[in-house]
């Protein structure tokens, strides 16, 4: 490797990035921003799902997780009226304790059988939401969530979310909060020892990480982030009902995971940026979009399973084999 | 007073098989013990007993007067009794440097809050101050920001000790130390072995199947066969021991 400092390079391409975001709005349609908003809730998703695969487990409930924050929004900010600030913790602590819930029994399974348990506890949440329409309305979901304001009208500081453009800063400040908390976690030591415990369990075990413990903690994290992602998607939508969480939705976020990886942090931004995009190509096709996704799927587990994070260090290996072929010859 | 480390009629069985039977022994602190025997006398058994992988069917384990047998290895590596594999265990995405570091784990204060707020970083100086320490002690610091998984099999191996020693443990349990490896990583890994114990004052526990290094390693020396304690002994009792010969050894003659 030449001189490379990754600390300053880390720097400038984040601050490229966050200023292509702020201008946004001036650059795109009220459409396009409304779909950018989206795109941002979507990071926070893919980003607290990468955390949970660090530690190996991958759930198929995680979509489920931001439903329980998109619905803790919707009754706390719909039904018993409170402000947004409020609204807000509250839906990540209720998705944090859910995710505890689902936890403590799936930290004592692995492999295939954590997979489909936590699919089991993900579709009987599912269910609760369908059948009871008290609060959760049942199969209509919960409609008419009200978008929050800041002050009243005509003062200095009035804030409308009801704008779309503020509605998309305000996500965005989120976004970036949440990837940088991720991103100290990742850089930590505490995030080593979790990596670890995917890399070699019992070794992990041995040298005195509580293995069980730790992937009960790493649950309720990634589960607050994505309590989030539910908040902000009902307050962007303004409608939630149960087919919002389904598991066509689940599919695409491992379909964003499996592209772009979720070995090192930037894999599942690679992830959601390359499958947004080609969603948004797609649209003329939309009914050939899932057996196009699944074929997305299929082709990376087969040829690139480590995803596009993977695509330099296997294209410099390639090119360094060729090389030391053509000196042969 | 009571024993450093104790083992007190231990007993595992698997169904009908019985593969610890009744097995006691203590050991004092600073001691370097071996315990050998045949193919299938139970020390692989045994040695997951006391780290904690299986909880024993009777008997009990304690260690500095706490009863350790059925506790998860994690708390007993938290006491002070840390466990190594046969096999080369270790975090292989990581360099050597980052898997010394990773084992200090358990003395960091890395909480979420800490990680999120606070200083806990991976490249936090003190912490790697000390993996250094660790792996100049050990020899390996030519390898330090190698991939683990790029190591050699005796190198692997050394990580695996050095990555036990990061937690600063008192007890020090070897699983089949020398397993695999040719003469020459062996005689690294007991120079090792030795250095671990006198200059830091661990004792060391080891489960092991080539009778040369036990020989040359320990001072005292358990040898089971069909899950039960057959003798218990210098390395020279051992050697002279009629039932250890024809049992470990009948129709071999490369006791040394």
């Amino acid at each position: 490797m030449s001189k490379f400092n990754p600390s300053t390079h880390l720097l400038v391409g984040s601050l490229v990035v966050i200023v292509f975001f702020i201008l946004a709005p001036n650059l795109v349609s009220a459409y396009r921003l409304e779909l950018l908003t989206i795109f941002l809730i979507n990071v926070i998703l893919a980003q607290s799902y990468r955390l949970m695969a660090t530690t190996g487990d991958w759930t198929l409930c995680h979509y489920i997780l931001m439903g329980v924050g998109a619905y803790a929004t919707g009754i706390l900010a719909k039904m018993a009226g409170l402000p947004f600030y409020v609204v807000m913790p509250m839906a990540c602590i209720v998705t944090a304790f859910v995710s505890l819930l689902f936890a403590i029994p799936l930290s004592r399974t692995l492999g295939f059988a954590f997979f489909i348990a936590s699919f089991a506890m993900g579709e009987f949440v599912r269910h609760v939401w369908l059948k009871f329409h008290y609060p959760f309305g049942g199969a209509r979901g919960i409609n008419g969530i009200p978008k929050h304001e800041i002050g009243q009208g005509g003062e200095w500081y009035f804030i409308n979310f009801w704008d779309s453009r503020n509605f998309y800063y305000f996500a965005l400040v989120f976004t970036i909060l949440t990837l940088v908390i991720l991103f100290r976690i990742d850089r930590s030591r505490l995030g080593n020892a979790w990596k670890s415990i995917y890399t070699d369990r019992e070794l992990s075990e041995s040298i005195g990480i509580d293995v069980s413990k730790s992937r009960v903690i790493v649950f309720c994290v990634s589960g607050f982030f994505a309590g989030l992602a539910g908040s902000l998607l009902a307050y962007q939508i303004g409608s939630i009902d149960p087919q919002n969480f389904g598991m066509v939705e689940m599919v695409y976020l491992i379909i964003w995971c499996v592209v772009g990886g979720v070995k090192t942090y930037w894999g599942p931004l690679i992830g959601v940026l390359s499958m947004s995009v080609v969603f948004e190509l797609t649209r003329p096709l939309a009914e050939w979009r899932p057996a196009l996704f699944g074929l997305i799927l299929i082709l990376f587990l087969v040829l690139l399973p480590g995803g596009l994070e993977t695509l330099p260090t296997r294209i410099r290996e390639m090119l360094n084999k060729t090389s030391k072929q053509r000196e042969a010859g | 007073m009571m024993p450093f480390f104790s083992v007190e009629n231990l007993t595992k069985k698997f169904g009908g098989l019985i593969a610890n039977n009744n097995i006691s022994m203590d050991v004092e602190q600073g001691e370097i013990r071996g315990v050998i025997g045949p193919n299938g006398a139970g020390k692989t058994t045994f040695f997951n007993l006391v780290s904690g992988f299986y909880r024993p069917t009777s008997g009990k384990v304690s260690f500095k007067g706490n009863t350790i047998s059925g506790l998860p290895t994690n708390k007993i590596a938290r006491l002070g009794a840390v466990r190594t594999f046969q096999r080369a265990a270790l975090f292989s995405d990581f360099t050597v440097l980052e898997n010394v570091s990773i084992a200090q784990h358990l003395k960091t204060n890395s909480s979420l809050l800490n990680a999120i707020f606070g200083h806990d970083n991976h490249r936090e100086v003190d912490s790697l101050e000390r993996a250094e320490e660790i792996i100049e002690f050990l020899g390996i610091e030519r390898d330090r920001d190698t991939m683990a998984a790029n190591l050699s099999h005796g190198l692997q191996r050394q990580l695996g000790v050095a990555m036990a020693l990061a937690t600063e443990p008192e007890l020090l349990m070897l699983d089949e130390p020398v397993a695999g490896m040719n003469s020459g990583e062996k005689a690294i890994m007991v120079g090792m072995i030795q250095k671990i114990r006198d200059k830091w004052g661990v004792t060391v526990l080891l489960v092991e199947h080539d009778m040369r290094t036990v020989m040359n390693l320990c001072e005292k020396i358990t040898v089971l066969d069909f899950g039960q304690k057959l003798a218990e002994g210098s390395p020279d009792d051992i050697r002279s021991n009629p039932e250890v010969v024809e049992a470990y050894l009948g129709a071999d003659d490369s006791v040394t």
